[in-house]
């Protein structure tokens, strides 16, 4: 079964293609990883998928439905939500009131305040930051705030979710973390795909892996096959 | 503790019901005392927290620095000017409301997509726009500059305005309390973040710029009623855009009583300069506010709250969340 069927995506920035024909498929239930160099156009493709971007050309379905040329909001309470790559928390509310607004504005049916504010308990104590609930969330490390950004993205019950260099300038011991936290998710039935450049994560976690170089797919396969493949060790370490 | 909690949950609804009582007996004394700049001088109090309050309605949470309320104050004058001879008032005054409403959603709906000093020079432009529009309407095609208003006594004008404060009052604080006011503070913090993960940001952008010109357009149609002239150069005055700006940034944003406390500190101040200063008073007004600027970023509600720390002896952490503008 596939959740998101994307065909011919292009996306000009001035003359230059970020992404220049892309046709993807994710499977429901997989972990797919992006990867590329800088500036192959990984998060230009979420920014497309996601709707902060309009595509040139090409078309975007999520379960069936077309939402290319849909406003974020609208396909975020479809579905389909996504993290940024430079955390993006509310830095000066609450982390209980950053999940908070996920659950009440981003979710498909429309909830209660009461109902929401349950969700929003049960889900900081998935992702673990319970504690850190009346904490401003400008004052959290790095690790907490993208922990906020996910809480807050599985807010709005996503089925697809799309995360943006999650572990970057993360230490060993906390992508060891998140690396737990994202099979955790996948485990509740949420298709996921991650742009990702921390190799040890993409290898151990993705289930396919899609290369990007340039706006185009280069590679796709497992991650056995992707490592091997010589296009892909060309690009990253040049001929 | 818990005690002391549940009364101070009640100081400020109680200052609030003694300033009401004493506002509705202010017009009975000022009659006695036989002085009718008390009157005068409280209508512009009123005018202008009404003006700064519902700015901040939409601004204070966004961050959109909006310079239209010129606009929408002008408009509620205006409507006063045509229809104020032929629907009786309250129907007038909603107008007055209703109009500028409808003016917002247009304005809103062009230039809310612009963020920052961009959208506060377009709000600024389109104060002149209209003023000039209604200028040019007024000379060739209506033949005569401005209108006469009808005339409605100081008093009833006083009463008008403070029902329609009280009504604000109560409008901001449960849009605060709302989650749609929590929504509009997640625009001001990051309105990418907020519109993915749901907020329909354009719409409420657009509903919140249109309420709070609502209440200017009604402050502007019964204020009409005082003043038995106008034109578009009296009705769209830049001031009516800068002041209640400016008030805002003296009070402080961060909750309902800064805006407040702004209007009628400032609006007294500016009234004390004018009559005893005329000539330097600008100059030392503009002093004032780069000095609050400077040293006050919170405005005067941000003073208050750090004099009351330094008094606790900083037993309580700081866990209030203000934005840093």
């Amino acid at each position: 079964m596939q959740i998101l069927h994307v065909e011919g995506l292009t996306k000009y920035f001035g003359g230059l293609a970020a992404v220049a024909g892309v046709d993807l498929q994710v499977e429901k239930g997989e972990i797919l990883g992006l990867i590329g160099p800088n500036g192959a156009g990984k998060t230009t493709l979420f920014n497309l998928i996601s709707g902060t971007y309009a595509p040139n050309a090409g078309k975007i379905f999520f379960d069936g439905t077309k939402i290319s040329g849909m406003k974020p909001n609208a396909i975020c309470r479809k579905g389909l939500v996504r993290t940024f790559q430079s955390c993006r928390v509310f830095p000066e509310m609450t982390v209980f009131q950053n999940v908070l607004l996920g659950a009440l504005f981003g979710a498909p049916e429309t909830k209660t305040w009461h109902q929401a504010a349950a969700e929003t308990k049960e889900i900081l104590d998935f992702v673990g930051l319970s504690e850190f609930s009346d904490t401003r969330a400008g004052s959290l490390t790095l690790a907490n705030q993208k922990r906020v950004e996910l809480a807050r993205a599985l807010a709005t019950k996503p089925r697809l979710l799309l995360l943006d260099e999650m572990m970057a300038g993360l230490n060993p011991t906390e992508v060891g973390e998140a690396m737990e936290l994202v099979t955790q998710i996948r485990e509740k039935g949420i298709t996921i795909v991650m742009i990702e450049h921390v190799m040890k994560a993409i290898m151990n976690i993705c289930n396919r892996i899609i290369v990007l170089h340039r706006g185009q797919i280069i590679a796709e396969g497992t991650p056995a096959e992707v490592s091997t493949d010589k296009t892909v060790i060309e690009v990253y370490l040049g001929e | 503790m818990k005690i002391k909690a549940n009364y101070k949950k009640y100081v400020i609804p109680v200052i609030a019901i003694l300033v009401l009582v004493l506002l509705i007996a202010l017009p009975y004394f000022a009659e006695r005392s036989d002085s009718r700049y008390t009157i005068v001088l409280f209508k512009t109090i009123l005018m202008f927290t009404i003006l700064t309050l519902s700015w901040a309605l939409f601004s204070g949470p966004t961050g959109y620095t909006s310079l239209a309320t010129a606009a929408f104050y002008g408009v509620g004058l205006y409507t006063a000017g045509v229809l104020g001879r032929v629907l009786p008032l309250p129907v007038m005054v909603l107008c007055g409301g209703l109009a500028s409403f409808l003016l917002a959603v247009i304005i809103g709906g062009i230039t809310l997509r612009l963020r920052g000093i961009y959208f506060a020079i377009f709000t600024l432009s389109s104060v002149e726009l209209i003023k000039h529009v209604l200028h040019w309407y007024e000379i060739t095609i209506a033949g005569g500059r401005g209108r006469p208003v009808v005339r409605v006594p100081d008093t009833t004008v006083f009463y008008v305005l403070l029902g329609i404060l009280v009504l604000l009052i109560i409008t901001s604080y449960l849009l605060k309390r709302s989650k749609y006011g929590l929504a509009l503070s997640s625009i001001g913090s990051c309105e990418e973040a907020a519109a993915h993960i749901g907020v329909n940001v354009v719409t409420l952008k657009v509903f919140t710029f249109a309420l709070s010109s609502f209440f200017m357009g009604l402050a502007g149609a019964i204020m009409a009623t005082g003043m038995v002239y106008i034109d578009c150069f009296i009705a769209f005055d830049l001031n009516y855009s800068f002041f209640p700006t400016l008030m805002a940034i003296f009070g402080g944003m961060g909750n309902i009583v800064g805006p407040i406390i702004g209007a009628v500190v400032f609006t007294y101040l500016r009234e004390i300069l004018i009559t005893e200063f005329p000539y330097v008073y600008m100059f030392i007004f503009g002093t004032v506010m780069i000095l609050t600027i400077i040293y006050l970023p919170n405005g005067l509600i941000g003073l208050a709250e750090s004099i009351r720390r330094k008094l606790l002896g900083g037993k309580h952490a700081d866990t209030t969340c203000r934005r840093v503008n």
